[in-house]
């Protein structure tokens, strides 16, 4: 069933601005189609009639708060979402990053972890594991408490084993986790190199330099004006010939960057040119 | 169509299970002159490399274009849905991507789609709802004839799978039942 319409297109913009005063989470530019469908989802879930029992919760109960948002962001993620995609990485991009001493990965709007941990497999099977920093942020504290546990549900290793094939996984993938009931505890070598962190796309600033930023199917959420600074801190995070990478319907090309990135093959994957 | 009726500014098509025979013959029959764009929602299974937007084209005399994030739609073009994601009107021009949660077990969800058009084009739209095998998108149409837009529905007589017209016609104050040889001539008399 559809969610009601319960909060109005001028309510909303209220709500962004009090959220922004209260609480310094900034959602004005986030794509506004998007976030009144989570708004009203969210009223459906929590029975609220009206705008004005929404917004009072929100802005006088913390608590309530912190589950607003988590349910204002969509988490919906999938281990090796697109094999092709991972496919480029392990045969094109990770022989690449091979070359360097150290491989420091950014995961950005990780939510539960599951293509932080596909990359961390990647990595151990290109045997890079040991040299290799994957850096997973989102701005759901909550999700990085799953992502941290690396138990993910069981009925969805049917389709992330043949992604993982389909991406050109050669071993067993049940190899990397074990099975309890209804869950796959994913193996703790996997969390090892991993780091993870809250950050705000919207309001933090870049905080290492990669050689590889991974960030796929965020961008949607976010207006074009919003798109192209998130580009641009992706961009003072990004050494030079780093890569980076996009949703299969994302793109740099409409932005002021793209003439400093070459785009590899027909997939997502960017690479910063050097021009000097 | 009677001179009072609003001027065209969408048309967005939602299929399922045998609706894709439909879309074919009504793009070969389409005039390559529409002062409106095409939205096409159709159920599929997520795959990585989509080969329905190359299959359209061989027979299409106007431009067949998967949507990416923020596409600008413009008039006398089909835009097809990608697969695992929903389609949101930002306004009349853009468009926006959404991987939330599945509805009605559909992503894309022809009923989200819909919805959104409704509230964004409002009496110049109009939905037409093939062939398939379950409800998806009934209640988007609901919205649509909400906000006086037009509503059409593929007759069930001529359906592949025709749960979803039957429930649509069961369910929904319609305009018009189609059969798929005369849905392009209908769309090639629209202002």
């Amino acid at each position: 069933m559809l969610e009601p319409s319960i909060v109005k297109d001028n309510e909303i913009e209220h709500l962004i601005k009090d959220i922004y005063e209260s609480y310094g989470y900034d959602f004005s530019l986030y794509s506004r189609a998007s976030f009144t469908r989570r708004i009203n989802r969210i009223c459906m879930i929590d029975r609220f009639a009206s705008y004005a029992e929404l917004r009072y919760q929100v802005l006088n109960d913390l608590d309530y708060f912190k589950h607003f948002i988590e349910e204002i962001t969509v988490n919906v993620t999938e281990m090796f979402r697109d094999p092709l995609f991972f496919k480029s990485l392990r045969e094109k991009i990770l022989p690449q990053l091979g070359t360097f001493p150290l491989i420091r990965i950014w995961v950005a709007g990780c939510s539960t972890g599951e293509e932080a941990y596909s990359i961390a497999i990647l990595l151990k099977e290109a045997g890079l594991y040991h040299k290799c920093l994957i850096y997973g942020t989102d701005i759901n504290p909550s999700v990085l408490e799953t992502a941290r546990a690396g138990v993910f549900p069981m009925h969805q290793m049917k389709t992330y084993s043949e992604n993982y094939m389909l991406s050109g996984g050669k071993k067993d993938f049940s190899d990397y986790y074990t099975a309890n009931y209804d869950s796959a505890r994913f193996d703790k070598s996997l969390q090892e190199k991993l780091i993870l962190s809250t950050h705000n796309l919207v309001s933090d600033s870049s905080f290492n330099s990669f050689q590889l930023v991974i960030c796929r199917n965020v961008l949607i959420y976010f207006d074009k004006e919003l798109q192209e600074r998130v580009f641009d801190l992706f961009d003072a995070s990004l050494e030079n010939l780093g890569y980076l990478a996009l949703g299969s319907k994302e793109t740099l090309r409409f932005s002021n960057l793209n003439k400093f990135y070459h785009q590899i093959d027909d997939q997502k994957i960017w690479k910063k040119v050097d021009l000097n | 169509m009677e001179t009072k009726d609003p001027i065209t500014e969408l048309i967005v098509i939602g299929g399922s299970a045998g609706s894709l025979q439909v879309i074919l013959e009504m793009i070969r029959n389409l005039n390559g002159d529409l002062s409106f764009p095409i939205v096409l929602v159709l159920h599929r299974k997520a795959q990585a490399e989509s080969i329905l937007p190359k299959l359209l084209q061989q027979f299409s005399a106007i431009d067949v274009i998967e949507v990416e994030d923020k596409t600008e739609i413009q008039n006398n073009k089909i835009y097809i849905v990608p697969s695992d994601y929903h389609l949101l009107f930002e306004d009349k021009n853009k468009v926006s991507l959404d991987g939330s949660e599945k509805m009605n077990y559909s992503r894309p969800s022809i009923d989200v789609t819909f919805r959104s058009a409704a509230e964004i084009f409002r009496q110049s739209v109009i939905g037409i709802l093939l062939s398939g095998a379950n409800s998806d998108g009934v209640e988007g149409l609901k919205y649509i004839k909400k906000n006086q837009g037009k509503v059409w529905i593929q007759d069930p007589e001529t359906a592949d799978v025709d749960y979803m017209p039957r429930q649509a016609i069961q369910n929904v104050e319609y305009d018009l039942i189609v059969k798929p040889n005369n849905l392009a001539n209908y769309i090639n008399q629209l202002k």
